[in-house]
């Protein structure tokens, strides 16, 4: 049987991928950022899943509104990287992982999740910057990777009590998968950020860390927390935060916090990055 | 459930995008998604005008296109990870285009951001600051 081993949370911001890929890490402004994922990398070394489940939006790269799904899981054999107008990133292309992907999508949707299906998915940023902040820059990703699509670009997203719904959903489709695999999920976006208008560049790091401590402890009650109040607390892009609720609600009741990284800024954002594994995992 | 898009009216400097917003911005998002291929970057780029030309969009939203008036274009109902096109296209990062919208200029809006971010304090909501 398949088994999820651990949920790992983390901003996605494009800067960060730029850095990377420009070589620019090492310099004053990126070094402290790209220090507090020493430990993750190393961490994930040891503990390298088969598949890793990976919640995350698209920013106007693939998607476009001529179709606009609230939740949509890639089940190709690969996926290419998007030109986000700057020319796709240069990292590998991304794995998939159809037997599981169909499996878990024909789970969900049978347990009431309508989702949309994706035999053709290009990734962005929210998927790639994750992937390289675990894994540094590698000729081929170690990992197999399965793409959840979370609409959070335009109202109404799905409620938060939806997203840690579908997270324990997801949790007992994997389960029920008959190989044995190791198996992560990944919940990605945020933390507080706002991107436009007079606001730009509002951060609210106490906020932050409320939601990091609120998430592994109290998921059911931050479940209910309202859309309005993301946007006003932690900025417009920072209700992205709904999709780390999905990793939380895989994992099970109880985690375990393995490693908190929090740094401002990284361009517009607050990072915020969490290692959790489920409790009943030895 | 009954959609409440007003309640999104109290925040201070803030445009979200609700699905209302992204029927008025349609066409305007459909334009900025065709910079993401190199060779219509460098068609708009050349001339402009005549690339908008080629979109159902309205004269206000070409007119915020080629003066670069970001808030104009959240107006009309653009969304910024579609405007990121645009300045994408000029080889422009999120924080120099961004700045654009608040009353800084981007060395001020940089040092903001590398003090900690815009503080919270003040900009939770348009009743609060006596604006609504
Ligand atoms: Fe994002």
């Amino acid at each position: 049987m398949a088994k999820i081993t651990a949920g790992i949370a983390t901003s996605h911001v494009p800067a960060v991928g730029a850095a990377i890929d420009m070589g620019r890490t090492e310099e004053d402004y990126w070094k402290p950022m790209f220090e507090g994922y020493e430990f993750s990398k190393n961490w994930i070394k040891d503990n390298n899943p088969d598949v890793a489940i990976i919640v995350y939006n698209d920013h106007a790269s693939y998607f476009g509104m001529e179709i606009m799904p609230t939740f949509a899981v890639g089940v190709a054999e690969s996926f290419e990287i998007c030109d986000e107008g700057y020319g796709p990133r240069p990292v590998p292309s991304v794995e998939g992982a159809p037997e599981l992907a169909t499996h878990l999508a024909a789970s969900l949707i049978l347990d009431d999740f309508d989702l949309t299906v994706l035999n053709v998915l290009e990734v962005d940023h929210g998927l790639t910057v994750p992937m390289s902040l675990m894994f540094g820059t590698p000729d081929k990703w170690p990992t197999k990777v399965i793409p959840l699509a979370v609409n959070v670009v335009m109202y109404p997203q799905p409620s938060g009590e939806r997203c840690l719904s579908i997270g324990k959903a997801i949790g007992r489709a994997v389960a029920e998968f008959d190989e044995g695999l190791n198996v992560q999920i990944w919940g990605t976006g945020g933390m507080s950020h706002q991107i436009q208008g007079a606001r730009a560049g509002l951060i609210n790091l106490p906020w932050d860390q409320k939601f990091m401590d609120d998430l592994i402890n109290e998921p059911e009650v931050l479940q209910y927390k309202p859309h309005l109040e993301y946007m006003r607390e932690a900025g417009s892009e920072g209700v992205e935060l709904i999709m780390w609720l999905i990793m939380r609600g895989a994992l099970g009741d109880q985690v375990e916090e393995v490693y908190r990284f929090n740094h401002v800024p990284a361009s517009n954002t607050s990072v915020g990055h969490l290692i959790l594994t489920p409790k009943d995992v030895a | 459930m009954k959609p409440d898009f007003d309640q999104f009216e109290d925040l201070p400097g803030t445009t979200i995008f609700t699905i209302e917003k992204a029927r008025e911005g349609f066409h305007f998002n459909e334009f900025c998604m065709s910079l993401r291929k190199e060779e219509n970057r460098k068609r708009f780029l050349a001339d402009e005008r005549s690339y908008l030309d080629e979109w159902e969009m309205t004269e206000d939203q070409k007119q915020a296109v080629l003066t670069r008036d970001f808030q104009k274009m959240l107006d009309s109902g653009g969304n910024v990870y579609f405007l990121s096109k645009i300045f994408a296209a000029e080889g422009l990062s999120y924080v120099q285009a961004v700045s654009t919208m608040t009353d800084m200029d981007v060395k001020e809006y940089q040092a903001m951001m590398l003090s900690g971010g815009r503080n919270i304090e003040g900009w939770r909501s348009k009743k609060e600051r006596g604006e609504a």
